[in-house]
């Protein structure tokens, strides 16, 4: 067999092994809940019939395996069961908002991936210039503030002072693209600065690796012109480390949105995930979890394998 | 057209370190005609790929051309315009470096580089190109020259990638090539099929060439004049029969004595023959991969056996498992007719101070955060529990004992010694322990000719004063016919001929032993022709 | 020592910035009941006043002097995450040096346990934890701290990696020398500069974490004063910003005053440790 695809599906493997044993942690963390859920839960309405009945409901009977099973196999299926607080399913309410969280977080990459990309390999190539040096110092800033700071910003500057775009990202179900962009235009904005200064950093970093290696001198010692060096010799071995790059800060964009929504009251899966963890509504923040953990280990997961297809020497062996 | 191909005049370059300038080149002057084979050699830090990166007009990174002219044909390049330069690089100099395989984009097919720079500079089209570079792979003998170009550079082996990348330097047919340290990195057995080829399509070609090496022997077979530099400044030229027949200055001299040293044979011990080490075929494996098959060897009390091979043969392998860091799967071996235990963790002290080893890279070998009385003091106070002033007055001892000032050094750190100065530190640390034997790694493979021979000189005086064993493991031969007195050599983890020096290196020799032996650089400027032709007459097997 | 002062005497400016700003952090941190003016809960006046004496930094929401919460925040939040990052740190380089050194089962038991908890995200599984565990301030120094380690482990294992490949470790291998003396004597000291650069970066994203946990209100829980909860608490002001009259200006500004003490702070660590980094890269040569 090609060594590449032995890899590759070595590494496809592992990360779904991985996302079995987050399954098994996230569910596994609600069984650890000190006290009874349902005579919690119930309070003074706890009686022998009303507890029996919550544990229906609620697919408490059985043991720790069968629980784990007909959850996984829900979850699966988007059947996460319904919540503690509401009591509703939380498929009904959890879909919409799953949706709109990926809507933002694909809007913040649109802006920032061709952004950093380009401003990090410029950073790299110009090496020591006064474009490098503010690119370095945008970063430190960029890295060294809080979101919710950057977001506070963002608003005084674009809603309050000027009235350009709204403070508040409250998109309608039935609301257009148009509006849509718009509304959400500062949350995005907020996301692609948090992300921005990394994915610049780590596309200069590896670009600037790159650049210090032999074949590159030798490039330009045959005398080949500077922007066939970089493009012909230097970006298709970049290729790798970028991609990577890129799929880590998305995964991180997706972790990343929680903040953001709250400080825009976007109605996205973040608020959903801290109301229901200051309610304590567990099932809701399993699901929740689950979504936002399995996207991150498949991103992730993607970057690996991407940048392993990437590799020339994995790609032609001896 | 001028016959002066290349004229550097008082050139001086400078590198940036410390927050300052500090001069690398500190105005040399170099001629070059047409056709002409300047040889550049000089130890580590003379300058000398420095120099021959300046005569493309090209610096490394944090370096600058601070005064000087260079002409090249006419033109000034200290002052030509970055496209100007980039017009000449690749087309009429080319460059050779030291590491193929890292010189080598591995994103692209041989063929593909080969073709870059004809193409680019508009001297060919592609198909041309690629037609011209099959007739060179055949001209330089690789292997399948029809097809070698379609592979990528990791699918090719480092002897044929160095080759590979002297036909890309020709490819535009320039009219100087840099070649930098080309065959350093190379085993002989490999070496000599590229010197070969280098000097046969640059005679071919009537290329004229700056050919940077710290190997003599090297150097006299491949220039008609040489060069010999210094810290940055030029020691002497001459044609190259001349300076190798007679040598002006004395740093040459002393450059070419180096390879003189014969330490005095062993005066013979009293009470007979006694075996110190005896291992019986021991084999040895990394994972599946076997690295030593069924080896066995004695070695005597008091002499010095050296292990020889090339990258890959098993000799550093063996001085593992002898020191207990990598356990045999198969045989034992007796320490004094005693068996060692097979993991080093399991011998008790007193066995492990008996064994030492010094390694190759002095570098690696200290701790960058320990002073010198730390680094020898503490095998003193593990294995002997000397403490305080005791340990302090042993310590000076033997800092005396390996030359180096007691007053002056006790208190450095590492980065405060040359290679030279670090390597004795760690022969004392091993002197420490006092030890029976003492295992020494390719100890002087890292280090220039004339500090390499200090080491053995003083190898030699201390084996003598303190009645020492030692086991040599090197891929040199010059040091092996310094200081052995039986040869062991290994091909393949297995050993292929062993026995005293004199009957190993007097004929017949065992096939490999017999390549080994013949591929190894001669001073005499006719070897490589003589050796050529030799092979050519009785092909080896 | 010597070597200290010497390294000081050639700091760059930035890493002069970094280490002034946060010595001005660590003496409001140390001494803060000196240094505020009123106490750190206590309402003392109307809500909301302007940024005038007395209250030069107003009043907030309860009427509580906004300077003197400020100063106490400084002391809760820097606190927090110092002890943190401490233990954080403690127990990934502990793990990370031992798995190194020992090699064999435990490191890969080890190293496999850091790969899961590291393959989901810090702030969804702190939430997951926070939700079961509830927001105490142990619970929330406990869960980052083990959550954080999991990185100081990754590195630490790597940088002790790189260093046992050496030979020098060997010939003490060789010797005979226990696995506590190797990682003591002989690794590290060798590992101290990006380990050093290593807490300052941990720190920095410590701090960020608890801000923004406080600030989605599951932190450190008032009334205690606290970055991130005086931005969450003063967060809606921000649309009254009107930079028509200084009152209604200041008012509009209160939460960045949190949030502006957070970003300085992290500033300030990041200049130093991008010095640390650059020092210890260049004394490799």
């Amino acid at each position: 067999m090609n060594p590449i695809l032995t890899i590759v599906t070595k590494r496809l493997l592992i990360g779904l092994l991985t996302l079995w044993i987050v399954t098994v942690i996230i569910f596994a963390a609600v069984e650890l809940l000190p006290g009874d859920i349902a005579t919690e839960m119930l309070g003074q309405a706890a009686n022998e019939e009303t507890v029996a009945a919550f544990r229906e409901r609620f697919n408490l009977n059985g043991t720790v395996f069968e629980r784990y099973v007909s959850w996984l196999a829900g979850a699966a299926t988007g059947d996460f069961g319904v919540s503690l607080a509401n009591q509703r399913p939380i498929s009904e309410f959890v879909g919409q908002r799953t949706a709109n969280t990926f809507f933002l977080a694909a809007y913040a990459a649109a802006i920032s991936v061709p952004i950093a990309v380009v401003a990090g390999m410029m950073g790299a190539l110009y090496n020591g210039s006064v474009f490098d040096r503010m690119l370095s110092s945008s970063t430190l800033a960029a890295i060294s503030f809080p979101e919710f700071f950057i977001a506070y910003i963002l608003i005084l500057v674009f809603s309050v002072s000027f009235g350009w775009f709204p403070s508040l990202a409250n998109v309608d179900v039935d609301a257009g693209l148009g509006e849509r962009l718009y509304k959400t235009f500062l949350p995005a904005m907020t996301l692609t600065l948090i992300v921005l200064a990394y994915m610049m950093r780590m596309t200069r970093a590896a670009i600037l690796n790159l650049l210090a290696l032999p074949y590159i001198e030798m490039a330009h010692l045959k005398g080949i012109k500077r922007w066939r060096v970089i493009a012909v010799h230097a970006l298709p071995n970049a290729l790798a480390p970028i991609i990577n790059v890129i799929a880590l800060n998305l995964a991180y964009l997706i972790v990343g949105v929680v903040l953001v929504e709250v400080v825009f009251v976007y109605p996205g899966l973040g608020q959903v995930l801290v109301d229901a963890v200051s309610n304590r509504d567990v099932t809701v923040v399993q699901a929740a979890c689950l979504i936002f953990a399995a996207t991150y280990i498949l991103l992730n997961l993607l970057a690996d394998i991407l940048s392993i297809i990437a590799n020339p020497r994995l790609l032609h062996p001896r | 057209m001028s016959d002066v191909l290349l004229d550097m005049k008082n050139v001086a370059i400078e590198g940036w370190s410390d927050r300052r300038w500090k001069p690398i080149i500190k105005g040399v002057d170099l001629t070059l005609k047409r056709g002409e084979i300047l040889g550049l050699i000089g130890e580590s830090g003379a300058g000398k790929s420095t120099l021959g990166l300046a005569a493309m007009g090209y610096t490394k990174g944090g370096c600058r051309i601070s005064g000087g002219s260079i002409n090249f044909d006419g033109q000034d390049l200290t002052r030509a315009s970055n496209e100007a330069l980039r017009q000449l690089r690749g087309k009429r100099i080319a460059y050779v470096a030291q590491s193929a395989a890292a010189a080598f984009n591995p994103a692209f097919k041989l063929i593909d580089q080969y073709c870059e720079a004809p193409v680019q500079h508009g001297v060919m089209s592609k198909t041309d190109a690629q037609k011209d570079a099959v007739e060179l792979y055949r001209k330089i003998r690789l292997p399948n020259p029809d097809t070698i170009g379609f592979r990528y550079p990791h699918q090719v082996s480092g002897g044929q990638l160095q080759r590979a990348m002297t036909a890309m330097a020709m490819a535009c047919r320039p009219d100087l090539i840099i070649f930098d340290e080309p065959t350093t990195a190379l085993d002989v057995t490999t070496q000599i099929e590229v010197l070969a080829a280098v000097r046969d399509i640059v005679r071919e070609y009537n290329t004229a060439a700056i050919y940077i090496t710290h190997d003599l022997a090297v150097v006299a077979q491949m220039a008609d004049h040489i060069k010999v530099l210094l810290r940055g400044e030029e020691v002497e030229q001459a044609p190259a029969r001349e300076m190798l027949a007679n040598p002006q200055e004395d740093y040459t001299k002393s450059l070419w004595a180096v390879r003189e040293f014969r330490r005095a044979p062993p005066v013979a011990r009293e009470g007979g023959e006694e075996t110190l080490l005896d291992i019986t075929n021991v084999s040895a494996s990394y994972g599946a991969q076997k690295v030593l098959d069924d080896v066995s060897l004695k070695i005597r009390r008091g002499s010095t056996v050296a292990v020889v091979g090339e990258s890959g043969s098993g000799k550093s392998t063996l001085a593992r498992v002898i020191m207990g860091l990598l356990p045999p799967t198969e045989g034992e071996i007796l320490h004094d007719g005693t068996p060692l235990p097979k993991l080093g963790t399991k011998r008790s002290r007193g066995l492990q101070r008996h064994l030492q080893m010094i390694h190759q890279m002095a570098d690696t070998a200290l701790n960058p955060k320990q002073r010198i009385k730390d680094v020898i003091g503490r095998p003193l106070e593990f294995f002997l529990g000397l403490k305080g002033a005791a340990k302090e007055a042993r310590i000076r001892e033997l800092l005396t004992l390996i030359e180096l000032d007691p007053d002056e050094f006790m208190h450095r750190l590492p980065s405060e010694l040359s290679g030279g100065q670090k390597q004795r530190v760690c022969i004392a640390r091993a002197l420490a322990a006092e030890p029976s034997f003492i295992i020494c790694d390719e100890v002087t493979s890292a280090l220039d000719q004339l500090v390499a021979e200090g080491i053995l000189r003083l190898l030699d005086r201390l084996q003598r004063e303190l009645d020492l064993t030692y086991l040599f493991i090197t891929h040199d031969l010059a040091t092996v016919r310094s200081i052995a007195d039986d040869v062991v050599v290994m091909q393949n983890g297995v050993i292929v001929e062993q026995g005293p020096k004199d009957d190993i290196f007097s004929p017949p020799h065992a096939p490999y032993t017999e390549l080994l032996l013949s591929s190894v650089p001669e001073m005499d400027p006719d070897w490589l022709t003589n050796i050529l032709k030799n092979r050519r007459e009785k092909p080896l097997q | 020592m010597q070597n200290l002062i010497h390294h000081l005497r050639d700091a760059p400016v930035s890493a002069w910035i970094g280490m002034i700003i946060v010595a001005f952090y660590a003496i409001i941190a140390l001494f803060a009941p000196l240094l505020a003016p009123y106490a750190e809960n206590v309402s003392i006046g109307a809500q909301y006043q302007p940024w005038t004496a007395p209250h030069f930094l107003g009043t907030d929401a309860l009427g509580r002097d906004v300077l003197s919460r400020l100063i106490y925040g400084a002391r809760n939040t820097v606190g927090i995450a110092l002890l943190t990052t401490a233990l954080a740190f403690t127990l990934g380089a502990t793990f990370g040096l031992l798995a190194a050194t020992l090699g064999g089962w435990f490191d890969t038991i080890a190293s496999r346990m850091v790969d899961v908890l590291m393959a989901i995200p810090p702030l969804i599984f702190a939430l997951l934890i926070l939700t079961i565990t509830g927001t105490s301030v142990a619970a929330l120094i406990l869960v980052i701290a083990v959550l954080d380690s999991t990185r100081v482990f990754r590195l630490s294992r790597a940088v002790a990696q790189g260093i046992l490949t050496m030979d020098y470790i060997e010939v003490a291998r060789m010797r005979g020398e226990g696995m506590f003396w190797l990682i003591r004597k002989e690794v590290l000291p060798n590992a101290a500069a990006p380990l050093i650069a290593e807490f300052g970066l941990r720190f920095c994203f410590v701090f960020l974490f608890i801000s923004a946990l406080s600030f989605l209100g599951l932190g450190i829980q008032p009334p205690t004063a606290d970055w991130g909860g005086m931005v969450r608490e003063s967060a809606k002001l921000i649309s009254f910003a009107n930079f028509s009259t200084w009152q209604t200006a200041t008012f509009g500004l209160a939460p960045l005053l949190p949030a502006g003490a957070i970003a300085l702070m992290t500033i300030g660590v990041n200049l130093i440790v991008d010095w640390v980094l650059h020092m210890s890269s260049g004394l490799k040569e």
